[in-house]
């Protein structure tokens, strides 16, 4: 499996590196930019999976065989080779059955906690337009990204390095939207700035609200600075029905070393280091062996 | 669609049933969300399975397989019965007020009209017709009160269909049926339209054609057809499927809804006439260009070798008895009646009812030809045999090119024809079909040039104008259809108009003397002088109402609503200012809007504004069905419940019930559940399962279950389990759900079980047919098997 480097987008300006005290010197005043996913117009077509998969050159796993079904679901969830998947609960609420679909992915959250708990500099970057991106020239792959995540979202390959939905900025930065909202057929997925997406979401969250969803609400979590992808959710009141935690926030753990003592943040950060030095040798061999036996 | 996909979006309400277009139309369904953001239009979905449409409408019904009619006939009785309809549109552009001959009746007790012949199981329906005076005119009474009119007979007849019977036999709440009654009733005011959208769900029943006659009957009431927002919107299902059916895909048709010659009709003449009707009102009557569009036909078919002496070469085209549709097919395949057999684009072994029927049947061919991207269960049928080492059939399979391989034409569902580019070459050997039929007819012609046989003139005559005859172009083609002129077409005054051997613009000038030919006089107007119109993408849309006029070409002669002069009231002025779209113009004397006017321009407005109708106005009363003039309740052939309406004639009186060995039918004892069929919006039929990137969206054959049965079958979800009926069996992975509830009808406890239809024996992916239990039961009208719902039994696959 190939790697994924910062190469080719550095004209894009940063606004954050993992593990480095300050921003990018080299920062750049960009737009923020959001998808919003309006999930009381998507129909859960999958389009924007396929399309995904496609665009990154992704071959997904075929779930078949005993054990191995998700009913409509293509799988159990992300993996590294797929970015995004759909997912379908069904609830009974005093209005009536929900079928909640929900595209998930990586939500580009404006504080991003895998950055944040990621100790290897350079390895976890924020680009000036908000997008988060790994480099995997940089990952020492100590996973620490996932704890970090309030929305489990990184997967590992064999190789021991974490893959997510990179906002197609490959596609962004030519000036295309992203892939997934490219294929959606019913216009659920818009794409822009931030704040012409909120305006959006605003507008349709009142076209909600008169339709009888009182509830209705735009989930954009405070508690991680908001997010990239934000959604508008006719059950608002009840974001967990949707499979999106109610008070997303980074674990106190993570933000620990992000304090205002520099000295303790030095020696958790140098002790994060060593954590993940140790868990290299303890783990991450184990399971590169293992596989590399199989292939082999 | 008698409108188009773009105008949904002028919808008030957006009522689907009989489909799933969420599912099976997400690329146009997205009018339907535009209408509800953009207008605050409601959507309500009623259907037997909470579905992705469900997921995102305002209001979903769940309704028992097969009852759909009980329902229609509630809303229809609704409408009446509280005066919701629009009493001018139906007195003037409807027949409510045409009186039916005293010998039509229906009794209730029965549920028989009158003239039905037990033995042959066919009515009568010459005794259904209207009253006619001494000019051949239908007799009226403009007041609607004539005890025999048929608004009072309508009204009469549906008067059972209470909002109570119709919980007992759909299994929906009194209530929930009140409270959509309502909604939909509202559209009949003169400023708002419904529209409905229905699919497969309506067709594939034993009544399916009736079923869509109900809601003829219902839009026609509110006056919500030909206005915009309005209309019966008939989703189809392939890209291209409704290019086919214009094409004549079905062998009652030739191109342009034209028909062939019977045995009966043995001259062109008796043809002619027998297809040519009279007007009984003020009517356009379009029909009596039948001979037009006729001659036309034969002309291009068979240039010079058809003359007025020989009757334009009429006695080249077979003589048919009588009709041979799908089941016929498939019905003598399996009695040994059949030799051979080709199939294009189409997997008849799985996507018929009854496979192990059909499978029997191909292994009795000498030899089939099947023309396909793929290997699929058609030409790998023997797999599906039950002793294999006995099929002797020879199978060819030539390989052919995927939309994005070949350059053409496709018709979608609003009748907009659109051209599309080659975008790559076929792989290996593939070849386009044109190529296939290119190469295949000139070595046909080239044999009866050689040896003669019986009848050689119709081959060695027809016209095959080609730059290569052996590959002939889409393009070529398309000209073909639009038609040309084969002498100086002139007008009244003598001038002409068009000149011979030029394209001519449009059907309006073919002639039935041998001066025009046209392959399909339904498209013609597409490739004129000028080019082709199907390449047009001119995206302006002057009206805002979605008209787009100049994008593609939309038949016929490029119109985007049918039937639009009913926008407008009996006098000729729009309904309602928000619905204006075609309207008289006193001063000059003509219809003008936005939309190409669907009526002769200068015909004032007493004319009825159903142009292709002897009557010029719609049908509430239709006698050409042969199943009965008004839409009856039946159950479906196979019913977990009794029909409480009429239980000595449950089902469809006039089907055809197959007989053979494997024409098996279940009863409720045995098979207590109902089951439907359907599909998922990630998978093409039986295609995208030979596709990786496809495969893996949904890779597993499973069958949907009410959890309320999965806890009685001790089943949870990804236990392996089968579907049995009388005809076979179908496992899969058990998914028990919230989204199909049991239903109660008339007090029994009945469960719907729901089967997706896309796995097979080739493929990335393989699973269970799931035509394997359904059963080999057909519309009498159309020939649609009746795959929503059937009985079967739920097992539990010990693992």
């Amino acid at each position: 499996m190939a790697t994924v480097t910062t190469e080719g987008t550095v004209g894009l300006g940063l606004r954050r590196v993992s593990a480095s005290k300050s921003p990018d010197q080299s920062i750049k005043q960009a737009d923020q930019l959001a998808i919003l996913v309006d999930i009381s117009s998507c129909i859960g077509c999958k389009a924007c999976e396929a399309g995904c998969s496609q665009w990154h050159d992704l071959k997904p796993s075929l779930n078949v065989g005993q054990g191995m079904f998700f009913g409509y679901q293509s799988g159990p969830g992300l993996a590294p080779n797929l970015f995004m998947y759909m997912r379908f609960q069904e609830h009974e609420t005093p209005n009536g059955l929900v079928w909640a679909i929900t595209k998930y992915q990586c939500m580009h959250c404006a504080d991003p906690g895998c950055l944040k708990a990621c100790p290897s500099p350079g390895a976890i970057i924020q680009y000036a337009n908000g997008i988060v991106d790994f480099d995997h020239s940089k990952c020492i792959g100590c996973k620490f990204c996932l704890s970090g995540c309030p929305f489990d979202v990184p997967r590992y390959d064999a190789n021991n390095k974490p893959w997510k939905c990179n906002f197609c900025i490959d596609r962004v930065s030519a000036g295309l939207e992203p892939m997934c909202v490219k294929t959606c057929p019913t216009n659920a997925l818009h794409f822009g700035t931030k704040e012409e997406m909120l305006i959006r979401a605003n507008k349709l969250l009142q076209g909600l609200k008169k339709r009888g969803f009182e509830k209705a609400s735009i989930y954009d979590p405070p508690g991680v600075g908001g997010t990239g992808y934000i959604y508008l959710l006719p059950h608002g009141d009840k974001p967990e029905m949707y499979g999106l935690p109610k008070e997303a926030s980074i674990s106190p753990l993570v933000s620990l070393w992000k304090g205002p003592v520099k000295l303790i943040g030095s020696i958790v950060l140098w002790g994060t280091l060593l954590g993940a030095f140790l868990q290299l040798i303890l783990f991450g061999p184990i399971k590169v062996g293992k596989k590399h036996k199989k292939e082999g | 669609m008698t409108n188009g996909w773009n105008d949904i979006k002028n919808a008030d309400l957006i009522l689907v049933m009989g489909g799933n277009p969420a599912e099976n139309h997400p690329c146009g369904f997205k009018w339907a969300i535009k209408a509800r953001q953009e207008r605050g239009a409601k959507i309500i979905c009623v259907d037997p399975r909470f579905n992705r449409t469900a997921a995102v409408s305002d209001i979903f019904l769940q309704i028992r397989p097969g009852s759909d009619i009980a329902f229609m006939g509630g809303l229809i009785n609704y409408v009446l019965q509280n005066k919701k309809y629009n009493e001018e549109y139906i007195k003037h552009f409807t027949n409510a007020a045409y009186i039916v001959k005293d010998t039509y009746n229906f009794d209730p007790q029965t549920g028989l009209f009158s003239g039905y012949d037990p033995e042959k199981k066919k009515y009568d329906q010459s005794l259904w017709g209207y009253e006619l005076d001494e000019k051949g005119m239908a007799k009226k009474d403009m007041t609607l009160e004539h005890p025999r009119c048929v608004f009072q007979l309508m009204k009469q007849f549906y008067s059972r269909y209470t909002p109570e019977v119709v919980e007992k036999i759909t299994g929906i709440p009194k209530d929930k049926f009140l409270e959509v009654a309502k909604l939909v009733a509202e559209t009949g005011a003169p400023d708002k339209a419904m529209t409905h959208l229905y699919a497969l769900g309506w067709t594939h029943h034993s009544f399916g054609t009736q079923l869509i006659g109900s809601m003829a009957i219902l839009q026609l009431l509110l006056g919500n057809i030909g206005v915009p927002g309005g209309a019966i919107n008939a989703l189809r299902g392939h890209a291209n499927v409704q290019g086919m059916t214009d094409l004549a895909g079905e062998g009652r048709f030739l191109p342009g809804y034209l028909r062939p010659p019977r045995a009966d009709q043995q001259t062109l003449k008796n043809h002619i006439e027998a297809n040519t009707p009279k007007a009984v009102d003020t009517s356009m009557n379009f029909w009596a260009n039948y001979g037009k569009f006729y001659v036309s036909l034969l002309k291009a078919w068979y240039g010079n070798a058809a003359t007025p002496e020989n009757e334009f070469a009429y006695h080249y085209l077979p003589k048919i008895e009588k009709l041979i549709s799908m089941d016929e097919i498939l019905d003598r395949m399996y009695r040994g009646k059949m030799e051979g057999f080709v199939s294009v684009g189409m997997n008849i072994l799985a996507s018929n009812p009854n496979v192990k029927k059909i499978a029997e049947g191909l292994g009795k061919l000498k030899w089939m030809v099947v023309v396909e991207v793929f290997e699929t269960e058609m030409a790998s049928f023997w797999k599906y045999v039950d002793d294999p080492s006995k099929v002797k059939t020879e199978v060819f399979l030539l390989p052919s090119t995927l939309f994005a391989e070949k350059e053409g034409s496709f018709t979608n569902s609003g009748r907009v024809i659109k051209w599309k580019y080659k975008a790559v070459d076929p792989p290996g050997e593939a070849k386009d079909e044109l190529w296939i039929a290119g190469q295949l007819w000139m070595r046909l012609k080239s044999l009866y040039k050689k040896e003669g046989g019986k009848f050689p003139d119709p081959i060695l005559n027809l016209t095959w104008n080609f730059q290569n005859p052996y590959h002939p172009t889409a393009e070529e083609v398309l000209r073909e259809m639009n038609g040309y002129a084969l002498a100086d077409l002139t007008d009244d005054k003598g001038n002409v108009i068009v000149k011979k051997g030029e394209r001519i613009p449009g059907f309006g000038v073919l002639k039935d003397d041998g001066t025009t030919a046209c392959g399909m006089w339904l498209y013609s107007g597409i490739f004129p002088q000028s080019g082709n119109r199907a390449k047009s993408t001119d995206t302006s849309d002057p009206s805002g109402l979605g008209v787009y006029p100049g994008y593609g070409f939309s038949w016929p002669a490029n119109r985007r609503i049918l039937y639009n002069r009913a926008s407008a009231d009996p006098s000729g002025k729009p309904w309602s200012e928000k619905k204006k779209y075609l309207w008289w113009n006193e001063a000059e004397g003509k219809w003008v809007g936005y939309d190409v006017p669907d009526i002769k321009p200068d015909l004032t407005p007493d004319y009825g504004p159903f142009i292709m109708l002897p009557e010029g106005r719609g049908r509430l009363f239709c006698a050409p069905l042969v199943d009965g003039p008004f839409p009856e309740h039946y159950e479906p052939v196979e019913s977990p419940v009794e029909n409480i309406l009429h239980p000595k004639t449950p089902y469809n009186p006039v089907i055809k019930i197959y007989k053979s060995d494997l024409d098996l039918l279940g009863n409720p004892k045995e098979f207590p559940y109902v089951a439907t069929t359907y599909r998922v919006v990630e998978h093409f039929h039986y295609w995208t399962k030979h596709i990786y990137g496809t495969s893996v969206l949904v890779p597993n054959m499973f069958i949907e279950i009410p959890e309320e049965l999965a806890k009685e079958l001790g089943v949870k979800e990804g236990d392996k389990v089968r579907v049995v009926t009388a005809r076979g069996s179908a496992e899969g992975y058990a998914l028990p759900t919230k989204r199909i509830k049991p239903l109660t009808i008339n007090g029994k406890k009945v469960y719907t079980v729901g089967i997706p239809i896309h796995w097979g024996n080739e493929g990335v992916v393989k699973g269970a047919l799931a035509n394997m239990i359904t059963p080999f039961v057909w519309d009498p009208n159309s020939q649609t098997p009746e795959f929503k719902g059937f009985l079967c039994k739920v097992e539990k696959v010990k693992a």
